[in-house]
């Protein structure tokens, strides 16, 4: 292999129902600005039945190229459909990197294609770069929290390609969409082995409750084991509603039954980075904050003065959230009437 | 039916504690465990076991120490126990775990691969579909349910994040498995005493089918470039007020930052 002829920064570009993911477009932001380090191209791969129009989307949020594979094998997401079709654009297009979401279908997908492939690929990447390596050589580094993000791993894959790498939704910034940017649609046919098609999907069965996505807010009241049960959750939400925010959980408070999973912020949950983050009655295990340090503004309610949540808070309050939180929401009520 | 159950040893990252002065990893006294998602997943091998009847061989690579580990799989049930301990695995990353533990399956029967989703020191999740594709079985990660069939198929619910995809499978396939989903049995009085009359069998990579410069460190596409500890950032003020005081403290920088 001859690592010269893989040029290239590819993004799957991760549809549901026919809904382009907001994950893609982070992803396409980051691609962006690793193919302009690299002086190289950045190519969105579109998988899915009847999506060819959502290409130009792809296009002016920093694809220069999408490859769209139309198909009705397409339609849902199975892993050997979408890996005989992926792998076989990697083939043939060779690209350098090849980034991916770290959802419930990229992070099936991405390994899958690893090992067809017998090359490396980076979990979970909170930050990615180009940096010089001893030769002077543009290297690709991926840095990635590891022992339940505990300590940072920086990571390299330094003789097989393309290096490819999962990033959790609302861990990379999208660009600004520019109206009307031009670029390439390319249809990609692939050529499937039915043969291998042995899983079926028999039915989707929706969640109940559509749960507004907590790493698409931009106000996060957040409750934690001090929150103590649903009622304490009320508090939160009277407050969350009149910031125009949303609630989330830390992992005791799903663990125990009291929040549904989809809004638990944390290593087993989701990665979020709104601009104000309130933690009420959170202390703050490593897991949660690798989950939400990066908020532009936080703001922690805790009793435990030494709790580590205050390590990360730019404002920290010691004290009681169950009289603190109602206070707070009736006095933003007041300033907002004025 | 023949199962196959991956299991790895790790330590219980929950109780993992940082230097404060040193800014590293202590990692004396910090319990070594079966991964939960893997329990999750010996779980699942064993009410298959309970319903249909089934042979249930737990594997794992790592050092000698993961022995008591095996022992535990057993006590919970497991019939067979196989450690892959060599240095020539030492160094591995994803592909080459994958890699090492597809040469093990290889030499065994099964019908079914069981794995965790993911592994609480590494959390990659990718070293279940990656031996699925070694062996180029059909995979189904994120299971929350699964279910033997009339015809012999399995049928397996998968837990995404705007709900939950319902999968039926025919012939061999591998599954990856939510710790959350099943709930792990505690080992009975008879399983230890049992667990320690049967052997964990420990395995070089001579007996199984790879190819040697596939394993370990020169296996592994990826390298670790550095590691470090995570940079803080520096802590805000903490202030300890009454409820009044609290609120205008708060009321007030969320004026200074415009989001009131």
């Amino acid at each position: 292999m001859d690592k010269k002829d893989y040029k290239n920064v590819f993004v799957f570009a991760e549809q549901r129902e026919g809904v382009i993911q907001p994950v893609a477009f982070e992803l396409l932001g980051k691609a962006r600005d690793l193919a302009d380090a690299l002086g190289e191209k950045v190519v969105a791969m579109l998988l899915g039945c009847g999506i060819k129009d959502q290409a130009q989307a792809l296009i002016e949020q920093g694809a220069d190229e999408v490859i769209v594979a139309d198909a009705p094998e397409l339609k849902d997401f199975l892993s050997e459909q979408y890996s005989q079709a992926v792998g076989q654009i990697i083939t043939e297009r060779k690209p350098s990197i090849v980034l991916y979401g770290a959802t419930t279908i990229g992070r099936d997908l991405a390994p899958r294609i690893a090992s067809r492939l017998k090359t490396g690929l980076t979990a979970d990447c909170t930050k990615l770069e180009i940096e010089p390596d001893k030769d002077g050589e543009p290297e690709f580094r991926m840095t990635r929290p590891a022992f339940g993000g505990n300590l940072m791993a920086t990571i390299i894959c330094p003789n097989t390609r393309p290096q490819m790498s999962t990033v959790r939704p609302g861990v990379m910034q999208k660009m600004q969409r520019q109206q009307g940017r031009q670029g390439v649609v390319t249809e990609f046919t692939p050529q499937f082995d039915a043969s291998k098609f042995k899983v079926k999907l028999v039915k989707t069965i929706k969640a109940d409750k559509q749960v507004a996505d907590i790493s698409e807010a931009k106000i996060l009241v957040s409750g934690g084991r001090g929150v103590h049960d649903k009622e304490g959750f009320d508090k939160l939400q009277a407050l969350a509603d009149v910031l125009g925010g949303q609630v989330a959980s830390s992992r005791a408070m799903v663990d125990n039954g009291v929040m549904p999973h989809e809004v638990q912020v944390g290593q087993t949950g989701k990665t979020v980075r709104p601009g104000l983050y309130m933690a009420c009655g959170i202390s703050g295990a490593i897991q949660h904050l690798a989950g939400m340090e990066e908020s532009d503004y936080i703001i922690a309610i805790n009793k435990d003065k030494f709790a580590p949540i205050f390590s990360v808070a730019d404002l920290g309050i010691v004290g009681d959230l169950h009289k603190i939180v109602p206070m707070l929401t009736e006095r933003i009520k007041r300033e907002l009437e004025k | 039916m023949n199962i196959i159950v991956c299991v790895k040893q790790v330590p219980d990252t929950t109780v993992v504690k940082i230097d404060p002065v040193k800014g590293t990893l202590i990692r004396e006294g910090v319990p070594s465990i079966m991964n939960p998602d893997d329990k999750g997943g010996l779980e699942l091998a064993l009410r298959l076991k309970d319903q249909f009847g089934a042979n249930v061989t737990v594997i794992s690579m790592g050092p000698p120490q993961a022995d008591v580990m095996l022992r535990e799989a057993l006590a919970m049930g497991a019939d067979r126990a196989i450690l892959l301990s060599d240095r020539k695995f030492a160094g591995a990353d994803t592909l080459a775990t994958s890699y090492a533990l597809s040469g093990l399956c290889r030499v065994l029967d099964y019908d079914l691969i069981i794995a965790g989703r993911q592994a609480i020191d590494g959390d990659t999740a990718q070293v279940g579909p990656e031996l699925a594709e070694h062996l180029g079985l059909p995979q189904i990660t994120y299971v929350a349910d699964a279910k033997l069939l009339e015809n012999g198929n399995l049928q397996v619910d998968k837990e995404n994040e705007d709900g939950i995809q319902v999968l039926e499978v025919e012939g061999k396939c591998l599954l990856t498995v939510l710790a959350s989903a099943f709930e792990p049995r505690y080992m009975s009085v008879s399983g230890i005493m049992e667990a320690y009359d049967k052997e964990v069998e420990v395995w070089s990579a001579d007996k199984i089918d790879v190819e040697e410069g596939k394993l370990g460190l020169a296996g592994s596409p990826t390298k670790v470039f550095k590691s470090f500890p995570k940079a803080m950032k520096a802590p805000g003020e903490v202030h300890e007020v009454t409820p009044e005081e609290a609120v205008e403290l708060i009321v007030n920088q969320l004026k200074v930052k415009h989001i009131i």
